[in-house]
């Protein structure tokens, strides 16, 4: 039981994060941001190349694949995001501009990467191990507490800092926020931005553990939505709270039902259908948006 | 006039241009040979090795002048259509090859696209190379698929049989993915193993194709602590964080697959923790690579930036068909004298050392000849790179 509740920590905390940057962008856009995924693969071969090809200082690579995200996301609401809004009041126009961002990202990176899976080496050698009950490897444990790190960083920010007022306000009412004299355009693209780097800084923490490949875009997306719905769509705190529901029940249906082959994620789907059914704005959300 | 004589030689010399261009162009008539195979997604390097290697035999062909079949010499142009792994693609890419008229295409990578193309070959004349291990594809009254490479039920039963005898290997425990080809590899796996006497200690455990933790995965199955480890139908993106899992939960016992890796791959996603990783490669190590598969090696580097370790398996599919149609011109468009040649069929492998043949295979598995000999090798992953454990044939 020990090594399960570990591993749900260690799973929660990370997808909690990938969760956060997805539901900061539906907050202040209302965008359903499906190359989400892809910008997390981005990250990863960033810290990829700079930490196990150039071999810089991995707090390094992790910088640029937060820097090159980050500039990514600002290029993307700027030139496309932010058109499409100001032109189309049809929310599937950017939800479509989304998805065709995810082909062409997953195209590039085919093109600039390659089709292999990738790997650096590990940042810390060694494996805790607590008389077999808990094994966990030191560097999935440093991973966790930066990620665990990372989110109260982002809360603090958030919470305290003028920026993180601005998409606060931005997100509770865009109207209003304009009126009170938060330049809109700018602090959407500065949020868009800082969830594109969410993106970026968990994929350069996972490629130390995971590796990164061509196809985890997709993937990643679907389990982000799947955080984002469980903890209420826009709601930072959802964010996270379904990203520690998600690792847990994930790692407890892996443990208790592995002997009837894989059919966690088929119990953790009709439970999710059951409780959308139920409170389909998800934990933290409101039902009225 | 002087300008008239500018405009009448500028004139000539472009039609001339021309001309020599068309005469360039139509130099070799254009042999077409497919390829339908996943080229995107999580499985995207099964089928780009197979792309590439494809592309980078053609190049290397039309460079030296082309590929000569009874008194034509082709140009070899490879057409290609990624099915994204799903079945509906892979049939709507053999269907492609049928409207440009191509009778020889390899792939597709799995075994639902396989079985899903079948029709579609059958009633157009096409002959195809699958990567997919069912064995009706190969079996009367079907006739128009090879297999492409070593099936796992005929390198699983030579590996174990090693690892009992070498190694004192006396239980096993499989993980497969939660999908078609490793879910059969993993079935056809355990059941050879059983009837070699092993005792199968875990053999229900899968994971899903985009996992990327497999610690929890892996957890229950390493605490039934077998000798050794079948990582089945493994797909290359996945080996390394199973392995390396495995190990950081404490696995000391011997790990192995029935499917081709990449050492580059290995090397950077598991290090050192990968050392004594057993898998099925193609003609890969110095010890049985020949000059041709060396040079291979290199045009392949410099076309695409770096090589992929399975295409020392895929680089076969092309070398046997234009060889059989060598064989037998008439081939060309009528697969029926295609597979009347298979059966007498052998030309030496420029792949290997040694007096090495090709020929089709395939007699004890499928009942007829539909299978490529390519070499079983099987490869243990040392300090960053494969080395022979031993080589066998199939027949």
């Amino acid at each position: 039981m020990e090594q399960v509740i570990a591993n749900g920590v260690y799973l929660g905390s990370q997808y909690a994060m990938i969760a956060l940057g997805l539901t900061l962008i539906f907050a202040l856009m209302n965008v359903l941001n499906f190359a989400h995924g892809q910008m997390y693969v981005i990250g990863g071969f960033v810290t990829y190349t700079f930490y196990g090809q150039l071999e810089l200082p991995f707090v390094l690579a992790l910088l640029m694949s937060c820097v090159t995200l980050a500039v990514l996301g600002a290029l993307i609401e700027k030139f496309l995001f932010g058109p499409v809004i100001r032109r189309s009041a049809r929310e599937e126009s950017t939800m479509l501009l989304a998805a065709g961002i995810a082909f062409l990202l997953d195209a590039i990176i085919l093109l600039v990467f390659g089709e292999k899976q990738r790997g650096v080496p590990k940042i810390v050698d060694g494996v805790f191990n607590w008389d077999f009950r808990i094994i966990m490897p030191y560097d999935r444990i440093l991973i966790c507490g930066l990620a665990i790190f990372s989110i109260v960083a982002f809360i603090t920010f958030m919470q305290f800092s003028k920026t993180g007022r601005a998409l606060r306000a931005l997100a509770q009412d865009r109207v209003a926020a304009q009126l009170m004299g938060v330049n809109v355009n700018r602090y959407s693209m500065i949020g868009f931005a800082l969830g594109a780097m969410l993106a970026g800084l968990v994929g350069g923490l996972l490629v130390t553990i995971t590796g990164i490949n061509l196809g985890m875009g997709g993937p990643t997306s679907i389990k982000a939505f799947m955080m984002v719905m469980i903890g209420g769509a826009g709601v930072i705190s959802g964010a996270i709270a379904g990203g520690f529901i998600l690792g847990m029940l994930e790692a407890v249906g892996l443990a208790v039902l592995s002997q009837y082959g894989d059919i966690t994620y088929l119990a953790i789907f009709i439970a999710l259908m059951v409780f959308l059914a139920i409170r389909p704005q998800g934990l933290m959300g409101k039902p009225w948006g | 006039m002087k300008r008239r004589s500018i405009f009448t030689a500028l004139s000539a010399a472009l039609v001339l241009a021309a001309a020599q261009g068309t005469v360039g162009l139509a130099a070799n008539p254009v042999l077409k040979v497919g390829f339908v195979g996943v080229t995107s997604g999580p499985a995207a390097a099964w089928g780009i090795s197979n792309q590439r290697s494809m592309e980078t035999r053609a190049a290397w062909i039309n460079e030296t002048g082309g590929y000569t079949i009874g008194d034509v010499t082709y140009d070899i142009e490879i057409v290609s259509f990624d099915d994204q792994k799903d079945p509906k693609r892979a049939i709507a890419g053999m269907e492609k090859m049928a409207q440009e008229g191509i009778h020889y295409v390899v792939g597709p990578n799995v075994d639902n696209g396989a079985a899903a193309v079948r029709p579609v070959a059958e009633a157009n004349g096409i002959m195809y190379f699958p990567y997919a291990f069912p064995k009706e594809l190969y079996m009367a009254p079907a006739s128009n698929a090879v297999l492409g490479m070593v099936a796992n039920y005929q390198s699983g039963p030579a590996i174990y049989k090693y690892l009992m005898e070498e190694k004192g290997v006396k239980t096993v425990a499989f993980i497969a993915a939660n999908e078609s080809d490793p879910l059969s590899q993993r079935d056809s796996g355990l059941a050879a193993a059983e009837a070699l006497g092993l005792e199968a200690v875990s053999a229900n455990v899968t994971y899903q194709v985009d996992t990327t933790d497999f610690t929890p995965v892996l957890t229950p199955v390493i605490r039934t602590r077998p000798d050794l480890l079948v990582l089945s139908g493994v797909s290359p993106a996945n080996a390394p964080q199973l392995i390396r899992s495995a190990r950081e939960l404490g696995y000391q016992g011997l790990i192995s697959t029935e499917t081709a890796q990449d050492a580059q791959v290995l090397r950077e996603g598991a290090g050192d923790l990968a050392n004594g990783f057993i898998s099925v490669g193609g003609a890969s190590t110095p010890e049985i690579a020949s000059d041709m598969m060396v040079e291979f090696v290199t045009r392949y580097t410099e076309m695409f930036g770096e090589y992929n370790d399975e295409s020392n398996t895929k680089v076969y599919a092309l070398e046997y068909i234009l060889a059989t149609l060598a064989a037998n011109p008439a081939a060309i468009e009528d697969v029926e004298e295609f597979k009347q040649t298979m059966d007498t069929f052998e030309a030496p492998n420029p792949y290997m050392k040694g007096d090495a043949m090709m020929r089709y295979v395939g007699m004890s598995s499928f009942g007829q000849r539909r299978q490529v000999a390519v070499p079983l090798v099987v490869n243990v992953f040392q300090d960053g790179e494969f080395e022979t454990l031993f080589v066998a044939e199939v027949d």
